[in-house]
């Protein structure tokens, strides 16, 4: 059973499509990632989720049942807020408790509830603390805590670890997601940065002008971007435009303007205008060969005009005829192209997608 | 140069001091000095204070001045905190006018804003009256009230409300376990602050109040021109002891009040 439907989901602006139409499926247990620039639709969609926004079509529904005339209260979702929003006038306790509190459950409940909880997130004898005097990722544990305290069908994250600083993020990263498996409650979150949705997404969402561009898993998005945005979005991509000029060993061949062509197992009809993707990692970086591109390998002629060292990798920015290539080559020898060197990158066949543009 | 900046800081601070309060300072000591024509040197009697205690219209005008004052509070914080609200939390058409139309009135010279009461309540007969005084009053520290409970609201912005909904809890819980409570700086101060404007006020009292009732400022400003008397600076004294009480309590929960 589906834990989350959305179904021709629009919301305009005045004239503008936060949403248009969008459809997907959350299943029970997932870890759903909306990714997207600001202004994607993303968080209007998880708004609207929550019961914040009101679609002006569409269907959204939570464990089966549709919730368009559902207010916020009865919704039976958890939230995680970008600035945690936690309730600065009540202790750690309270706050975790609140959600138990207004339903009229008994004392004992709560406090055994908030222990439970605490014990889940680690800050076991904050009770009393107020969220001021605690650290930014203890306050995102509480909030944390806190959306998960009345069992929820649903949590929403939106931009869970957007205000933590980067080594607390990668911790948090892995706490997070530890912890929804523990409770194994599905959970959709909105984030702008590509590492957190590839760590902790089941599924990703890519979202762009209130549509969305492709779901898949991050691993299936990564290898195999079905729009030059998705690709770009997601990781980093050089693109190729060309004309197919002709199939054949299950190859497909590009021409590209300047000349030189590569090759795709990716199909498309003779003559259509294609755009490709290749992953900078996917190229290797050598001295120039003269000889034409043979069989499944891609070759194309460059020249380096930039490389930028980052530690574990090194990146070259190379001129290829009328196109400026990415290519990340591991840090492993001591082998390193200057400035203006003529080389040849190389590439497998099936690296090369072909993308919507 | 460090030096030279913070001496003339320290002078600057100095001077503002000694021109603002020395003839406060002056005017207290005189209120326990005996002699009425403020003759040096100073002996201490308390004459002024007993002879304040005798005078019935004073202390009358006195009662008046707080009773209004109070009554003020309560309905300009109630009124301005339900007009802050609405004007933070939802939008509805000729919100922009409303919210234009309230400050204004914070630069009208109170002189006018007193005529055009007058001629009003005259006109609508509501006439002159303790009533009037204090519609006047609650009229004149309402956006006050707007502004100072607006700030903090906006100080806190919805997600906390948003929270709650979340969590289950209903328009009314929501507003009575967060947002009341996260407010709550801002309306004591709003409400110092609307209690201290109503009983400095003199103007609009002046002209609205009736013959033979008045309040304090009306009362002590027909008392010094029929003639001057130590009285007045022994009920001043008092007044702004009780005044400064008020607004430093006003300076704490409104400046302190965010970070408890």
């Amino acid at each position: 059973m589906s834990a989350v439907g959305i179904s021709n989901v629009a919301k305009y602006y005045g004239r503008l499509a936060a949403l248009a139409d969008v459809s997907l499926t959350i299943q029970d247990g997932e870890f759903f990632g909306l990714l997207g620039p600001s202004g994607g639709g993303k968080t209007t969609l998880l708004r609207s989720i929550a019961g914040f926004v009101e679609p002006d079509r569409g269907e959204i529904t939570i464990a089966g049942k549709t919730v368009s005339n559902i207010p916020i209260n009865k919704r039976d979702i958890g939230m995680m807020f970008q600035n945690y929003a936690l309730f600065p006038h009540l202790t750690v306790a309270e706050n975790i408790g609140f959600g138990l509190s207004v339903r009229h459950r008994p004392k004992s409940e709560i406090a055994e509830r908030v222990r439970h909880l605490l014990e889940l997130v680690r800050l076991s004898g904050f009770e009393a603390r107020k969220p001021k005097q605690m650290s930014g990722g203890q306050q995102q544990r509480i909030a944390l805590a806190r959306a998960l305290s009345t069992n929820p069908k649903v949590l929403l994250l939106d931009e869970p670890l957007g205000a933590l600083d980067k080594k607390l993020r990668e911790e948090m990263q892995f706490e997070l997601k530890q912890i929804q498996r523990e409770v194994g409650i599905t959970t959709v979150f909105v984030t702008h940065d590509q590492e957190e949705a590839l760590t902790l997404s089941d599924r990703i969402a890519i979202m762009n002008k209130g549509g969305v561009e492709q779901i898949g898993s991050p691993r299936e998005i990564y290898e195999r971007p079905r729009t030059a945005f998705a690709a770009s979005f997601l990781g980093t991509a050089n693109f190729f435009e060309g004309v197919v000029s002709g199939r054949s060993d299950g190859l497909t061949r590009i021409e590209l303007p300047d000349g030189q062509a590569i090759f795709t197992t990716d199909e498309a009809p003779a003559g259509a205008k294609v755009t490709a993707a290749v992953r900078p990692e996917k190229l290797l970086a050598g001295p120039p060969r003269p000889e034409a591109p043979q069989g499944r390998i891609n070759t194309i002629q460059g020249r380096v005009t930039a490389e930028v060292f980052t530690g574990n990798s090194v990146t070259y920015k190379v001129d290829a005829g009328d196109r400026t290539v990415t290519v990340f080559v591991q840090n492993r020898t001591d082998e390193r192209f200057g400035p203006n060197q003529a080389i040849a990158l190389t590439w497998e066949a099936f690296h090369t997608i072909l993308v919507a543009a | 140069m460090k030096k030279t900046t913070s001496a003339l800081s320290g002078l600057y601070l100095i001077l503002i001091l000694f021109f603002l309060y020395i003839p406060i300072i002056i005017m207290m000591i005189m209120s326990f000095n005996r002699s009425e024509l403020y003759l040096l040197p100073f002996e201490f009697d308390l004459v002024w204070y007993e002879q304040l205690a005798q005078n019935g219209q004073l202390l009358g005008a006195a009662r008046n001045s707080i009773l209004i004052a109070l009554v003020n509070a309560v309905l300009a914080t109630t009124l301005g905190t339900m007009t802050a609200l609405c004007f933070a939390r939802y939008e509805f058409r000729g919100k922009r006018v409303l919210q234009g139309l309230l400050l204004p009135t914070l630069t009208m010279p109170w002189l006018i804003t007193g005529t055009a009461m007058l001629l009003f309540f005259f006109w609508s007969g509501i006439g002159r009256g303790l009533h009037s005084i204090l519609l006047g009053h609650v009229a004149l520290s309402l956006p006050y009230v707007v502004i100072i409970v607006g700030a903090r609201l906006r100080s806190f912005g919805v997600s906390m409300e948003e929270a709650a909904a979340t969590l289950g809890a209903n328009a009314w819980q929501t507003f009575w376990r967060v947002t009341a409570p996260l407010m709550a700086p801002g309306i004591v101060a709003a409400a110092l602050f609307a209690f201290a404007i109503s009983f400095d006020q003199f103007v609009i009292s002046y002209f609205l109040a009736p013959v033979g009732t008045s309040t304090l400022p009306v009362q002590i400003y027909s008392a010094i021109r029929k003639g001057f008397t130590p009285e007045i600076n022994a009920i001043s004294t008092i007044i702004i002891l009780a005044s400064m009480i008020l607004m430093i309590g006003f300076a704490y929960f409104s400046k302190f009040g965010g970070e408890r």
